[in-house]
């Protein structure tokens, strides 16, 4: 059996939805509250990574392999880098082209979400990929961790 | 000024476990702990004592809220500071790995292949 | 035009990030995207070239809130080196990288590195200089351990560790600033400072930042990570951080930010000098001994930094003039001799100078290319480094420093020295008889070799053609550093 007791395979269980949901959260309001992409991101990648602890890694890999990770991460800075060029077009490197209006709502902030968003979706990708790439990596070396079963 | 001296003591535990200790991972926290002070060190020269966020809620004086606010600029930079710092982390601890695996040690004085 | 100057930043980050996601569907493609993502860039850098001063803020935020990119003749000079030397060193790297895997992320972190190294050039504001710093020193450190090899692992933590210590140094220096004058803005910074600020403090950020970028610079007490680093990693990048890195994250960084942003004080000027000499000689000595070509070259580095470290501490005009004329030539034919290392590893699989030899027959357009950036780096007459080290010593003999002229004057002759003991055993003398069989590199890196060794020979003779426009003037720029007052502001 991979991974660790049943204890903190049920507990992962319960709290990793609301670990999500706030991640996401901190993600999406971070123009409104303190946070924003890179904690949001991290919070993300910590769920993954309690998930990589409680179940193994057979399992946080069949929910996001290696492959897709790194595509996320490079996706989410590419898409950093758009939102930056279509400022330029309209006038100014990083220029804050969507209207801003309503203050304290969701879309108050013009382009500051979309950006929260882009890194909010790489920080996660490329810190949960670097977990993996650590843990992947370290089988290898012999000695450094014990073989488990499985 | 004793909260300053605090932290120059910090900053110096991190150097001195950075260039005295001969373990690899030892050599990473001491690293990390130099990064976190001049972290805490930036954070400290934006605060004021008794100060309030610093967020222009409306039916404040501005002189008012100059004088009391905490300076904003120091957070970003140590956000941006500490993003850096993870992914000089990330880095240090995948080259040790490297290392180990070619070495099969993590005590830097037996990593001496290259020398001159 | 002011309106395309961020695309020097944006250009190669971007490239960087595209060229991963489109490697997953498209392999082999990376290297001609970054081929052309580079000669758009040089393209971009003579567009540019000879415009006025001008700066450009970031998101349409002015200074001294927002981020600017500044325009300026030093910049223009930097920018000039860094698009001219990257061209040749791409050339150089798409055929010899094909013994390589994961090529795509070898161009990523290539890419980032030029995005790294125009940002520092190019920015206006202090605190994005870091991060920037960071990018490419960062891209920096990957790259050396790119071969993945136990030597090239253990210079690469070293140079981390090392590098990371420089960091948190400049950033500490940064922060002192910030809380010194209560901006980030550099020409902003200049105003408040030069209406007196605290004396000591000052004086305090000075020695921080001759620590820090000293360590980036690899000075002579803070030189230990670079023998290591530059020969460890694969030639492009040797070629790159020998020709660049050090310049623009080290040189470039003391001639801005001591010069035109903090204004020189005498006191550092003799610290500044005094490294410099240090440097010269000790980084001579420690090369003449070296039987490997890479690690001869790479304390020959810290020795020729030396030579512009002392040009640009002297600050009279002459001497920054031959310190950036220096700086100039440095960044072509230390490439250059990098690349002449990389493609005899190449043909023949070794750089150990004791199992080479003859290679002169086998491989003409290399040999040819290597005598001449040997020449150079020695100052023989005609070419490059002849007319940047007369300058310097003409400045040192004006300026009423005849010991250091002197040592000047004997470094280059030991420089010689060790550079005639590079011939000698590579390219004259008789082949072994396992090298029978060599051929001479793929074409195109005979091109991107070619292209430099017409420099190191062009950029001597044809001084007065374009010395007053690229040179001269960004000396000008370091001699009255109350002009950047004038336009990186409104």
């Amino acid at each position: 059996m991979e991974g660790m007791t049943f204890i903190v395979k049920t507990t992962t269980k319960l709290l990793i939805g609301i670990i999500f949901l706030f991640g996401i959260y901190i993600t999406f309001y971070g123009h409104l509250t303190p946070g924003g992409g890179f904690a949001g991101g991290i919070m993300l990648a910590c769920g993954m990574i309690l998930m990589t602890l409680a179940f193994g890694k057979r399992m946080s890999l069949g929910k996001l392999s290696d492959f897709y990770a790194s595509l996320l991460d490079n996706l989410g800075a590419f898409t950093f880098w758009t939102i930056a060029m279509l400022g330029y077009i309209g006038g100014y490197f990083f220029m804050n082209f969507i209207e801003k209006s309503n203050p304290f709502g969701l879309l108050s902030s013009g382009t500051i979400l979309t950006i929260n968003i882009a890194i909010g979706v790489k920080v996660f990708a490329s810190v949960f990929a670097v977990f993996m790439a650590l843990t992947i990596f370290g089988r290898f070396v012999s000695g450094l961790i014990s073989e488990d079963e499985d | 000024m004793l909260i300053y001296f605090l932290n120059s003591i910090l900053f110096v535990m991190g150097l001195y476990c950075l260039i005295a200790k001969k373990h690899l991972v030892k050599k990473i926290i001491g690293m990390v702990i130099m990064e976190y002070a001049i972290n805490l060190f930036i954070i400290l020269l934006g605060y004021k004592k008794g100060g309030i966020p610093p967020i222009l809620l409306p039916g404040m004086e501005k002189s008012q809220f100059v004088q009391q606010s905490v300076d904003p600029l120091p957070q970003v930079l140590v956000l941006t500071s500490i993003v850096i710092g993870l992914s000089v982390m990330a880095l240090m601890v995948a080259i040790s790995l490297r290392l180990y695996e070619k070495y099969k040690t993590f005590d830097m004085s037996e990593i001496r292949r290259l020398h001159g | 035009m002011e309106n395309w100057l961020p695309i020097f930043v944006a250009a190669p980050l971007g490239m960087a990030f595209l060229n991963l996601l489109v490697t997953k569907v498209f392999r082999h493609v990376s290297s001609y995207l970054t081929m052309a993502v580079v000669i758009f860039l040089l393209w971009l850098s003579i567009r540019f070239f000879g415009e006025q001063p001008f700066y450009y803020a970031m998101g349409g935020w002015m200074p001294p809130l927002g981020i600017t990119l500044v325009w300026d003749s030093l910049s223009q000079l930097l920018v000039l080196i860094v698009s001219i030397i990257t061209l040749a060193v791409t050339l150089f790297a798409l055929p010899y990288m094909q013994q390589y895997t994961a090529q795509s992320k070898f161009y990523s972190l290539y890419l980032l590195m030029i995005a790294g190294m125009y940002g520092v050039i190019l920015t206006g504001d202090f605190f994005n200089l870091f991060v920037f710093l960071e990018i490419a020193s960062l891209a920096s450190y990957a790259l050396v351990a790119f071969g993945v090899e136990a030597e090239e692992l253990e210079a690469s933590f070293k140079y981390l560790v090392l590098g990371g210590v420089s960091s948190t140094i400049i950033l500490l220096g940064i922060a002192l600033l910030y809380s010194a004058t209560g901006t980030l803005n550099m020409a902003d910074m200049a105003g408040i400072l030069a209406q007196g600020g605290p004396k000591n403090l000052i004086f305090f950020i000075f020695a921080l930042f001759i620590m820090g970028f000293g360590l980036k610079s690899a000075m002579v007490p803070f030189h230990a990570w670079l023998p290591d680093a530059h020969p460890s990693a694969p030639a492009p990048i040797s070629a790159m951080l020998s020709g660049l890195i050090i310049k623009a994250l080290g040189i470039y960084c003391v001639a801005r930010i001591f010069f035109i942003i903090l204004g020189i004080v005498p006191i550092v000027k003799t610290v500044l000098m005094v490294l410099g000499g240090l440097s010269m000689v000790i980084g001579v000595f420690l090369a003449v001994g070296q039987w490997d070509f890479k690690r001869l070259l790479a304390y020959h580095s810290i020795s020729q930094m030396g030579y512009v470290m002392v040009g640009i501490g002297l600050a009279t005009p002459l001497g920054i003039l031959g310190g950036l004329f220096h700086l100039l030539n440095h960044a072509v034919f230390k490439s250059l001799l990098f690349l002449c290392s990389g493609a005899f590893e190449y043909s023949t699989g070794t750089r150990q100078l004791k199992q080479l030899g003859g290679l002169m027959k086998k491989m003409p357009w290399t040999g040819t290319s290597c005598s001449i950036a040997a020449l150079s780096i020695s100052g023989i007459p005609p070419f490059n480094g002849f007319w940047s080290k007369l300058i310097i010593i003409i400045a040192l003999l004006q300026a009423e420093y005849y010991l250091l002229g002197a040592v000047t004057v004997f470094v280059s002759f030991m420089t010689l020295i060790s550079f005639v003991k590079v011939q000698k055993y590579s390219l004259f003398g008789s082949l072994p008889k396992k090298f029978q069989d060599i051929k001479e590199v793929p074409v195109l890196m005979v091109t991107g070799m070619v292209i430099l060794a017409l420099l190191c020979v062009g950029l001597g003779l044809l001084y007065p053609f374009y010395g007053q426009a690229i040179l001269e003037s960004a000396r000008n720029l370091m001699v009255e550093p109350y002009q950047y007052l004038q336009y990186a502001m409104p």
